[in-house]
């Protein structure tokens, strides 16, 4: 016959300091964990939703990146030529585009974090599903004006709407603020493709060129064909596996978090352990009383093990809710492909908050077993007698 | 207080497992606090070496991946003050295969006359050094990368260039001793230029220069009259202290001085908690024992005293404990594939100082979380003391 819950409930509720102190620390290590797990969240959700699967990235052969590729016209003409993409009013879908990376002072470092700058054309910016003005006008053709993406709007002070932006040759008026809902492109500045690449002295050094297949069908043998033309010398992939690629960016910064969450796990259970041989050493005769009244060895150790459970379930749910606040908090890390900044917001999921409930299992388990086992050892005279 | 000394000792040896546990906590977390200390230190607050403290870095103000042209050379050797300026360029690329970390080791084209000047600090043997300015396809590699890759003079290193569509076939000329115990590579930018072609728009720009000033006191100076000077060029460029400059770069990871802040604050309060926890248990255990000390002639401050020092005894065991396991964890990130991107990383250790801050902080934890439950036994009358029972 298993002991009651409501036992464990009380034994806690009686020792409320130790069980809150206890659960305290385990809260404080779920947090940690939760902050590190939400941030690598964020920033995967950012790379993930960019991209259209149906879309191919052509860059130079041998770059991994926009920034370090390069793509003149002629070989533009040559893409464009290939069978297999997709037609609007008659005009093949195929984007030329200019990627570069300018410095912006933003709240975090006001000497200025690189963000990406991108030339393009109005077929590019249609390319995009979901991108939509949230504020002002796209810019003109042949014009210094930019767009700034909605997460640049809000780190930089200087992207503002009518502000004026240096770099290049000139002065860049902000006309418009966009909104690409998840995505990375809420990090980048868009501009003219012709004004941005005179503006920077590179107007036949271009760097990558977005095509739209057909259908999805017609993708790999897209890429193919694209990879394969030695003359052209470019490599392909869809648009989307570019992105995903990039979620790297956070790996160091992930395996910092954990390894740190779980040395901090390790102090947790102890602590854990301590509270509960603590927890057993007083309630020596409640034990002996237990098996008197006919509770087997097993329920004593389970109603022990249970409560460690507990202790360790109430410190995950306090460790959630204190990284819940975390929830939707921007913030931007340094990317090593792009050599920019990407903004992304914490996201603090379900599945999250799961992980840390069930992280928080596990040290009241480690902390809970060996309590536990020694309570449920004890011999019944000897527990009743004991003081 | 030094008379209790032996009862001190025995107390926290009575419940032994408890003792363990709560020294063990405590080591755990204050190994992990005394790590982002040092990390801390080493990133935000270590000194420059002398060397580096004459050293600049000119830039190209939008971007470390923008060029500036080479012609700014001139201009900045003519600022007073200036003792030499030296390219200095970003190959990046890829050698082998990037997979492997231990791949990724930054490689730089200098000029190989000025390296070591610029580099007071590099040590290279004359002949070598001489070597390195004869060949064209030479390269300099620091002890460091030579040990891990097993680099020997006469290797051919082959990198495959990325942003600059150039693939170089490198020898290994000359050895040199770095004291930050970075693995880096140099090679020559005459090379590079021919590798590029009279094609190249990249002829004439270059990615960074280095730049060695006559005195620490001139750097600030130096650096305001150089970007005063390409202001308004179609270059304006940003010029700081190589110590600034490696900031910089540090801070591309995303707000780190925060990210370490915030845990060493978690880490801390988490210990508080612990250790208050063990020691008002251990305490209250014990209430009955402060009744028939008190009745011995015990006063409430010699009681204090023994709470307190038992508290002290076992934070600075685990203090201890924490900062040799500290010492170990710096020594292993040290090693890591990552340290070589961020300077100071390489070198970082547990110095005296750092060790001593460590105990302190353990000290100041186990006195702060044990000073209630102290000041209740030293407080609790002896007949409410002898009737309680747990």
């Amino acid at each position: 016959m298993a002991i009651p819950l409501s036992y464990n409930l009380r034994n806690l509720v009686v020792r409320k300091t130790t069980t809150i102190m206890t659960a305290l620390g385990i809260a404080l290590t779920v947090a940690v964990l939760l902050a590190v797990l939400a941030l690598v969240d964020g920033l995967k959700n950012a790379f993930q939703s960019t991209g259209n699967p149906q879309q191919i990235l052509v860059l130079r052969q041998g770059s991994n990146a926009e920034l370090n590729s390069g793509i003149t016209r002629e070989q533009f003409q040559d893409i464009k030529s290939l069978a297999g993409i997709a037609r609007e009013n008659g005009e093949p879908m195929a984007s030329l585009e200019m990627m570069t990376v300018i410095n912006l002072p933003s709240v975090d470092s006001p000497d200025g974090m690189n963000v990406n700058l991108r030339g393009i054309l109005p077929l590019g910016i249609r390319m995009r599903d979901g991108l939509k003005l949230q504020a002002g006008r796209w810019f003109e053709t042949g014009k210094l004006e930019v767009v700034v993406g909605k997460s640049i709007a809000k780190r930089y002070p200087g992207a503002q709407m009518s502000k004026k932006l240096r770099f290049g040759r000139g002065e860049w008026e902000v006309v418009g603020v966009m909104d690409g809902g998840q995505s990375a492109v809420n990090s980048e500045i868009f501009g003219d493709l012709n004004a941005v690449s005179a503006g920077f002295n590179r107007p036949d050094g271009l760097s990558s060129v977005l095509v739209r297949a057909t259908d999805a069908a017609t993708v790999p043998a897209l890429i193919n064909s694209l990879n394969d033309d030695r003359r052209l010398g470019v490599a392909a992939q869809t648009e989307k596996a570019y992105y995903e690629a990039q979620t790297n960016s956070a790996a160091p910064l992930q395996f910092l978090g954990i390894f740190i969450a779980i040395i901090m796990a390790v102090g947790s259970s102890f602590a854990a352990m301590n509270t509960m041989y603590a927890a057993v050493a007083r309630r020596a005769r409640e034990i002996g009383t237990l098996r008197v009244l006919g509770f087997s060895r097993g329920s004593i150790l389970f109603s022990f093990f249970l409560e460690s459970l507990l202790l360790a379930v109430v410190g995950g749910v306090l460790g959630c809710l204190l990284a819940l606040p975390l929830d939707n908090f921007t913030t931007g890390v340094g990317s090593f492909v792009t050599f920019s900044e990407i903004a992304f917001n914490f996201h603090v999921s379900p599945e999250i908050m799961l992980t840390g409930i069930i992280f928080a299992l596990v040290m009241g388990a480690l902390g809970g077993l060996f309590p536990a086992r020694m309570a449920a050892k004890k011999e019944i005279l000897v527990a009743l007698r004991d003081i | 207080m030094f008379r209790y000394l032996p009862l001190i000792i025995k107390n926290s040896l009575r419940n032994r497992r408890r003792s363990i546990l709560t020294v063990g906590s405590m080591a755990v977390s204050l190994c992990l606090l005394g790590t982002l200390m040092a990390m801390y230190h080493a990133l935000f607050m270590g000194e420059p070496t002398p060397a580096q403290a004459l050293r600049l870095v000119c830039r190209n103000r939008v971007s470390l991946t923008q060029p500036i042209p080479i012609y700014f050379r001139d201009k900045i050797q003519r600022i007073p003050g200036v003792r030499e300026v030296m390219v200095w360029q970003w190959f990046g690329g890829v050698y082998k295969d990037n997979r492997d970390p231990k791949n990724a080791f930054p490689r730089f084209a200098a000029e190989p006359d000025r390296l070591f000047k610029v580099h007071g600090e590099f040590q290279m043997p004359e002949d070598q050094k001489l070597a390195f300015q004869r060949e064209r396809t030479g390269c300099v590699v620091s002890q460091e990368l030579a040990d891990k890759q097993n680099f020997k003079i006469g290797d051919r290193i082959h990198l495959v260039g990325d942003y600059l569509p150039v693939n170089l076939d490198l020898k290994v000329v000359g050895i040199f001793d770095e004291p930050e115990k970075m693995a880096v590579l140099y090679f020559s930018r005459e090379y590079l230029k021919e590798a590029l072609g009279p094609q190249s728009s990249r002829q004439d720009l270059v990615g960074a220069f280095q730049i060695q000033a006559d005195s620490a006191a001139d750097v600030p100076r130096i650096a305001d009259t150089i970007d005063r000077e390409f202001d308004n060029s179609p270059f304006p460029t940003r010029t700081e202290s190589e110590k600034a400059f490696q900031l910089s770069f540090a801070s591309f990871l995303g707000n780190l001085k925060l990210f370490i802040m915030a845990i060493c604050g978690a880490v801390t309060f988490t210990i508080l908690l612990v250790s208050g926890n063990t020691i008002s248990m251990a305490v209250r255990e014990r209430i009955g024992e402060v009744g028939i000390l008190k009745t011995l002639g015990f006063t409430p401050g010699a009681i204090l005293g023994i709470v307190l020092g038992e508290a002290a005894v076992i934070s600075l065991i685990g203090g201890l404990i924490g900062a040799v396991l500290a010492s170990g964890m710096c020594n292993m990130v040290s090693h890591s594939p990552g340290a070589n991107f961020m300077a100071g990383l390489r070198t970082l250790a547990i110095t005296p100082p750092i060790g001593l801050l460590c105990l302190a902080v353990a000290l100041l934890i186990g006195i702060a979380s044990s000073f209630i439950p102290a000041w209740g036994a030293s407080r609790t009358s002896i007949l409410d003391s002898l009737r309680y029972t747990g």
